[in-house]
């Protein structure tokens, strides 16, 4: 009732609010000569309670998450162009828009205070007015302008984005969508790899830009790493192209945002941009096929006996399957199953023994190994590091 | 001089309807050619489906009420939301379209019934047969062919998902078949109410006298038959694909999956505006009669109605910004977009211009215009942001769309449906919705609605893509959804609200009369329910408010237009 009333006059609610201000005092009460008084208890809480809803809904507003600021893809915190170019044009859209509201609202809300029916009404209409072509024509004229200021920033903004061509130094890597997983190649530098895509930070002194081509190998998918670019739908029989320019090392996670089927929930993908130096070690280290003297011969003689090497590829061996992932270097993965599980151990025990437990759908069959079998193989793919 | 005041005492009724019983009644709704019964059959068929497909909305939001739950298996979540999605816009939207028109039209117009009263209920049931077979794929679609379900492709379906290789079993021809005949349905309804306003108007009615509900349901029909078979075609083309050897959208023979996304969008997109015109439609007729104004600007209503229709047939690859189109083609649709908001904004100001200086009575049907006009405002707002193009590549696709075409449909489509359904509710049953529930319904689903689609907006913004099933706690979405999902909640409580006063209020509601709001059309000069031919002898107006004329006569409006 209280901020019913207080709607109404303007003084209440400053008074409301200084209100505010004394129970934040009243933390410390001898700091406080209002306490002795006494105040009525319904006074006491309910400026707290305003108070502490205010300070969850800014909290909110300000920071829209709670999570760990790390995983957190805010589209307003872009760390890349072309993100950073279209954080600033939404800010200007947001703007106009944000003004167009508050005109219109204020009208509604004008229109309905002061035109409200009132007692003693009944007896007589109002003056019956049928239009204006002036006031019409204000009012078409108004927002073409509007829309001719959006149109020249749109038009701008999309021209320089899709423009763009690669320079010399450019990194040229390929990102072919499966279902529900990843395909990464890097066909100048020999590199085939999955769900983590790496690129290096471009610099103050050397702008290294990294242009992708997109491909689909079987449904429409769509690449989308909020912090870095909008997204680019992977289509098949098609080839789509963006390009992204880090400057932060660090990693940024997306997701598909084409809906593919049964786990499009679960195609994440994890960008991981590294300063040149430790991006050419690691172009370096993938480049390298896996070692045939290994220590773990059993596991090893199992993956070639078995069916993985249908869609598996290791280089340096006789798997050499296009379907699923590469995994020469399976072990500098972060990640399992396109995001799902951390890479470890033991999650990589309970996917080679049952995919489907973890990803329910997924195209990868249960084989049907025995536990010996599991272990063996699982410690072989601990050595495709 | 003034039409005449009609008494109706007569009431014709045809043979075989009379008896009370149950089966008499059922007998009487399924041979009844009567474009009122089939009107509210339209109607209360799509409130059903509107249960139903909540239903499946309020189990979506449990299940990303949490992050990583397994309430939803994923395919069951899949097949919910596209169920979801097509029932709403093809179950909910175009039969409530269909009913409002069948309602109104005639009784608008000072027509006896529509134009084709045969093929009017051709067209329900072809809907109602559609609908069920669309529901019947969870029977029958495992029965036939050992594999999957319901349809889980999604409402757009995009090809190649729904391929012979990607989507086996016959899920995806139960999706192509039941809206292929909701879409017969759809389109002889469409012509039955082009033709009876164009043929059917009582005498004195030019077209610019018609009540603007006529106007805009005439726009909105005639985008139906424009729209309606580029989705036929291309689901037909789907259909060759799947079963006779075609390669329309076989991308791994040669065909495009784009050209999918472009049929389906020539349809889609209009689409949008043949549900939205229809809540201006309600809205255009209960603004004046609760400001008591005329409408501001009524020539200028009905032009800005046409160039809606017009250029929304131009502007379907504002959907596709992500697909790769040239930055040519990506400007001519973000130009063809913004476009769009210049007849809008117009109708918006004109309906501020009715209320400024009028005496606002907020009875129930007002209330949910007003809330309609800041919703909508809002939505239109969104929808510009999503036109620009570079803007439209972070957000499309991702919860920020989800809630935007929510804000649409909901906060657009349904508050302009709800409002209209307040409004001729009496005139359909003969007694008023009760006032009490009917507030606790609108404050319940305003608070409902905001709480839910305000906040749906933000995890689009923080990098939450549409149709996933589950995701991971840390990524910041945890709290919006919770909150989303309590919004959905209330929002349930506020439709069985209305379920219940719908229900309650047919047999205890207060007596209506024939004028219960004073207004201004001819359907207020009928009695309440009308008689089965709607006028004994038709009418004659001079204005477009014929009853203002009677009520007035030392100050009508013939004399001004």
């Amino acid at each position: 009732m209280r901020w019913w009333a207080a709607l109404k006059n303007p003084e209440m609610v400053l008074s409301m609010l200084s209100h505010n201000k004394r129970v934040q005092n009243d933390l410390n009460p001898a700091a406080n000569p209002w306490r002795t008084q006494a105040p009525p208890k319904r006074l006491r809480w309910r400026p707290q309670l305003s108070f502490a809803a205010s300070v969850v809904v800014i909290a909110w507003l300000v920071h829209p998450a709670f999570g760990n600021p790390a995983q957190v893809t805010n589209l307003f915190q872009p760390l890349s162009q072309p993100a950073q170019e279209i954080k600033e044009v939404s800010l200007l859209v947001l703007a106009i828009c944000a003004a167009i509201f508050l005109i219109v609202v204020g009208l509604l809300v004008y229109a309905i205070v002061r035109f409200r029916h009132r007692p003693g009404d009944e007896a007589s209409e109002p003056p019956q007015v049928y239009g204006s072509n002036q006031i019409e024509l204000a009012w078409t004229v108004l927002p073409i302008l509007i829309v001719f200021v959006l149109i020249l920033v749109t038009s701008r903004t999309i021209a320089d984005i899709q423009n763009r061509k690669p320079p010399p130094g450019a990194v040229q890597a390929t990102v072919v969508g499966h279902q529900w997983w990843w395909e990464i190649r890097y066909p100048e530098l020999g590199i085939v790899t999955a769900n983590e895509l790496h690129v290096p930070a471009s610099t103050g002194n050397s702008r290294q830009p990294t242009f992708l081509k997109l491909q689909s190998a079987d449904v429409a998918h769509s690449f989308w790493v909020p912090q870095l670019a909008g997204k680019t739908d992977l289509i098949p029989n098609r080839e789509n192209r963006m390009w992204i320019e880090p400057t932060n090392p660090g990693i940024y996670l997306g997701n598909c945002a084409e809906y593919c089927g049964t786990q499009h929930a679960r195609m994440l993908i994890r960008v991981v941009v590294q300063s040149p130096d430790e991006f050419d070690r690691w172009v370096r280290d993938q480049q390298q096929a896996t070692s045939p003297a290994t220590n773990a011969a059993e596991g090893r003689k199992a993956f070639l006996a078995n069916s993985c090497i249908n869609c598996h590829t290791i280089r340096g061996t006789s798997a050499r399957g296009k379907f699923g992932p590469d995994l020469t270097h399976l072990m500098s993965r972060e990640t399992l199953a396109a995001g799902v599980v951390p890479n470890t151990a033991d999650n990589l025990r309970l996917w080679v023994r049952d995919p489907q437990k973890i990803k329910v759908g997924c195209l990868m069959p249960n084989m049907q190994m025995t536990d010996q079998e599991v272990d063996q193989l699982v410690a072989y793919l601990e050595t495709l590091k | 001089m003034a039409s005449q005041e009609i008494s109706q005492e007569i009431t014709i009724t045809p043979a075989g309807a009379l008896g009370s019983s149950l089966v008499d009644r059922l007998h009487g709704l399924v041979i009844t050619v009567d474009h009122k019964k089939l009107g509210l059959m339209y109607i209360g068929t799509a409130l059903m489906f509107l249960v139903i497909a909540g239903l499946m909305a309020i189990s979506i939001r449990l299940q990303l009420a949490i992050p990583v739950n397994t309430f939803l298996e994923p395919d069951v979540f899949n097949r919910f939301f596209t169920m979801h999605g097509t029932s709403m816009v093809f179950l909910v939207g175009m039969p409530l379209i269909a009913g409002l028109g069948n309602y109104l039209v005639p009784l608008m117009v000072g027509a006896r019934d529509m134009a084709f009263p045969r093929m009017n209920a051709f067209g329900y049931w072809m809907f109602l047969f559609g609908g069920l077979l669309l529901y019947f794929s969870y029977l029958g679609a495992p029965g036939l062919a050992g594999h999957g379900s319901a349809p889980d492709v999604g409402w757009f379906a995009y090809a190649p998902l729904t391929g012979r290789a990607f989507s086996r079993g016959t899920s995806t021809d139960y999706w192509i078949l039941s809206l292929l005949l909701t879409s017969v349905g759809s389109t002889v309804s469409a012509i039955n109410v082009i033709v009876t306003a164009i043929t059917l108007r009582c005498p004195g009615m030019n077209l610019m006298r018609m009540p603007l509900l006529v106007w805009l349901m005439l726009v909105t029909n005639f985008m139906i038959l424009l729209a309606l078979p580029a989705l036929s075609a291309a689901q037909m083309m789907l259909l060759i694909d799947r079963y006779l050897g075609g390669h329309f959208f076989d991308t791994q023979a040669g065909g495009s999956a784009v050209i999918w996304q472009h049929f389906f969008w020539i349809f889609g997109h209009p689409e949008v505006y043949i549900l939205i015109i229809p809540a201006f439609a309600c809205v255009s007729e209960i603004v004046p009669v609760f400001s008591r104004k005329p409408i501001f600007g009524y020539p200028v209503m009905v032009g800005a109605t046409a160039m809606i229709g017009l250029i929304s047939v131009s502007v379907w690859a504002h959907h596709m910004f992500s697909v790769g189109m040239t930055s040519v083609g990506n400007t001519f649709f973000a130009i063809s977009t913004f476009m769009v908001a210049v007849p809008t904004g117009i109708k918006i100001f004109n309906w501020l211009g009715t209320m400024y200086g009028g005496r606002i009575r907020f009875d129930l049907p007002m209330l949910f215009c007003i809330a309609f006009l800041f919703q909508f405002l809002i939505a239109g707002l969104t929808g510009m942001m999503l036109g620009v193009a570079p803007l439209n590549w972070q957000l499309t696709d991702s919860y920020f769309v989800v809630a935007h075409f929510h804000y649409t449909l909901v906060g657009g489509f349904l508050f302009g449906m709800f409002a209209g359904f307040y409004y001729w509710y009496p005139k359909a049953v003969g007694r008023l919705l009760d006032h009490r529930l009917g507030l606790c319904h609108f404050w319940l689903f305003v608070i409902g609605f905001h709480v839910c689609f305000d906040t749906m907006h933000f995890p689009g913004l923080l990098g939450m893509p549409r149709r996933i099933f589950t995701y991971d706690a840390g990524r910041g979405w945890e709290t919006l959804n919770l909150v989303t999902t309590l919004g959905a909640l209330c929002q349930a409580v506020a439709i069985l609200l209305l379920v219940i006063n719908i229900v309650r209020s047919a047999r205890k509601g207060k007596l209506a009369g024939n004028d219960p709001w004073d207004a201004w059309t001819l359907e207020w000069t009928t009695s309440s329910p009308p008689p089965e031919y709607n006028f004994a002898t038709p009418p004659i107006v001079r204005s477009r408010r014929p009853l203002w004329d009677l009520k007035h006569p030392e100050d009508p409006d013939w004399k001004y237009e």
